[in-house]
């Protein structure tokens, strides 16, 4: 009952932040001074031609006026027509989508292997020199953002020792033919683990970057719950048994321990995707975030705006799910 | 209150040193650029090409850090490309931070009307992207100088709105400020002079890790080719250059970005520092 209320509640809080989202989107890019539709127009095009054009996008209209259609069209799925690439905005965002979303999934698995693993380390030689040296690893990439761990990873990685590649979501001379966007996992599903393999070579140094950061936030904060952990009485009392020091880690502290870092990996994953837009830009990879750089450089209304809100949207449904699996994983909230 | 204690000085530790002294190098650098840095930074000179740096072979004396595809000093683009990244840091910096902190300290204080508008404009500032709202920012408001900053404030005072919203919230329930109130010190005056010396020293770490979230903006929007014109030198449009050159030259790429490297790591210690050395609970 609690759980349902409390749904719903955070279902209409979404809706007003979609909304709002969508007023600051729209109002924010029809500030721009300047015709959107002047790119589009042959040289030599009559007065005539642009009045028809702007007709033709409801750039004639009153800025409320256009306001009300568009969000009357979103809400029956239509996001309008890109200017600059002539499609439906809704197929060309939903056609990139799939890319950024493997792209984050693979970045949030590395950053668990990543921050699980210097966490357990960290707990398994605390008050160590080991310790130390997990904590300044942590720090150091706490402290640089995702922009900069991809261009160190460029340098390393794509020009000083080129084991990676470092441009672009599948090789131009990879033959497989895809049915849908969701490269690595067709091509898992299908059993192509070679293609996977590939795919997921080329996609490693931006996940890796993006990576990096979240790992040392999972590290800091899964070996403080750890280390806390390790004090209590029943941790002790499976030491006494005779358990291993790794066994007592994994099996008796960190079930009790990976509630908080679970909330913070949901609140921390809509930042990862966030980091998208300009990894992506910087690996030329074929995602939402590289197509929203393009469309802001192109001047492309529709398309910006469909690209926000579909982002938007996107951070909203994550957070709603992480704040619902907090409560049912939170045996207290149960069954309050 | 003051404690006996917070006397007793601790020594600085090693990363407030180490960061600070960056910072300051830098600083000097920047302010007195147009003196130290050993070129021109606009200067080209095509038969100086891709000059590497001093310790290999075909280096040309006086150009340290060898020079770009232009023959420009990439040293002296360094230092005045310090000059932009600084600016940006402390303008934007700050004026976020005020900006952020006061709506902080309204929602968190005077809660009511006040926190439910600023709370519900925080969660639509979370929902956008930052760099896909940053550049669309710059795209509206044109490149430049007073662009990055506005676009920065635009963007990040939500980062201290939500930190000093709840700061304030915990101090608020405390009873040194019931006590202020039922001494008759008036809402306004308990706020100023009670909650505020308590919640600076999250402000300062705030501001310090700001500083370096700036830069990182200012370099970002280099990179995509939105910041400010092409005639001055910052390390973003250094790197970006460098980027496409690797392979030729990479010095044009290695030294920027390890400068910027060491300059957000740098504020973000300084700030991880100050903050550990005014926290009450630590001192």
């Amino acid at each position: 009952m609690i759980f349902l209320r409390a749904l719903l509640t955070r279902l209409l809080t979404m809706a007003i932040t979609l909304f709002g989202v969508a007023v600051v989107v729209f109002f924010l890019i029809r500030v721009v001074p300047g015709n959107p539709i002047a790119m589009m127009l042959p040289p030599g095009a009559t007065e005539e031609d642009i009045a028809r054009l702007q007709a033709l996008y409801g750039f004639d209209k009153s800025l409320l006026q256009q306001f009300l259609i568009w969000s009357g069209d979103v809400l029956r799925g239509d996001f309008g027509t890109s200017i600059s690439l002539r499609q439906p905005v809704s197929e060309l965002v939903l056609g990139r989508l799939p890319a950024t979303l493997e792209l984050s999934l693979f970045a949030l698995l590395i950053a668990i292997a990543l921050g699980g693993l210097m966490a357990f380390l960290g707990t398994l030689y605390r008050h160590s020199a080991a310790e130390a040296a997990v904590d300044v690893t942590t720090g150091t990439a706490l402290s640089v953002p995702d922009f900069l761990w991809a261009l160190v990873l460029i340098l390393l990685f794509g020009v000083l020792w080129p084991v990676f590649s470092i441009s672009g979501r599948v090789s131009p001379s990879q033959a497989f033919e895809f049915t849908t966007d969701f490269y690595i996992i067709e091509a898992f599903l299908r059993l192509r683990f070679d293609v996977v393999a590939h795919l997921l070579s080329r996609s490693f140094m931006p996940a890796l970057a993006l990576a990096i950061p979240l790992a040392a936030i999972i590290a800091q904060l899964l070996k403080q719950s750890l280390k806390e952990t390790m004090h209590l009485d029943y941790v002790t009392l499976a030491r006494t048994k005779g358990y291993s020091e790794t066994w007592v880690i994994l099996r008796e502290a960190l079930p009790n321990a990976v509630l908080p870092t679970l909330t913070l990996i949901g609140v921390q994953f809509t930042f990862l995707i966030g980091g998208t837009v300009i990894i992506e830009r910087l690996f030329s990879y074929e995602g939402l975030g590289n197509m929203a750089i393009d469309a802001v450089i192109n001047r492309d209304l529709p398309l910006i705006q469909g690209i926000v809100i579909l982002f938007a949207a996107l951070f909203t449904v994550i957070n709603l799910v992480v704040d619902m699996l907090y409560v049912v994983l939170n045996p207290k909230l149960r069954h309050a | 209150m003051r404690d006996a204690r917070a006397h007793i000085r601790r020594p600085l530790g090693a990363r407030l040193w180490l960061s600070g002294t960056w910072l300051s190098i830098l600083a000097l650098a920047a302010v007195f650029a147009p003196w130290v840095a050993p070129h021109d930074p606009l200067a080209q000179d095509l038969f100086l090409g891709r000059l590497p740096p001093f310790w290999m072979d075909g280096a040309e004396p006086g150009y340290w850090l060898g020079t770009d595809s232009l023959g420009r000093d990439v040293l002296s683009r360094m230092i005045h490309g310090a000059r932009v990244a600084l600016m940006v840091a402390l303008v934007a910096g700050t004026l976020t931070c005020i900006i952020g902190a006061s709506l902080g300290v309204l929602a968190g204080f005077y809660r009511g009307w006040s926190d439910r508008i600023i709370s519900r404009l925080v969660d639509i500032w979370m929902a956008f992207p930052p760099v896909l709202f940053a550049i669309l920012l710059i795209a509206v408001m044109g490149p430049g100088l007073v662009s990055i900053i506005l676009a920065i404030v635009v963007i990040d005072w939500t980062r201290f709105a939500r930190v000093i919203r709840a700061e304030t919230l915990s101090q608020g329930a405390m009873d040194y400020v019931a006590s202020a109130q039922i001494a008759g010190r008036t809402r306004f005056n308990t706020m100023i002079a009670e909650i505020l010396p308590n919640i600076l020293p999250t402000v300062v770490a705030l501001l310090t890790l700001e500083m370096g979230i700036a830069v990182i903006v200012e370099a970002i929007l280099s990179f995509v080719n939105l910041s400010i014109s092409t005639d001055s030198p910052t390390w973003g449009g250094m790197i970006a250059e460098g980027r496409t050159s690797v392979h030729q030259a990479w010095w044009v790429l290695v030294f920027p970005l390890f400068t910027l490297f060491l300059t957000v790591l740098s504020f973000s210690q300084l700030g991880e520092g100050l903050k550990d050395r005014f926290d009450p609970v630590l001192r």
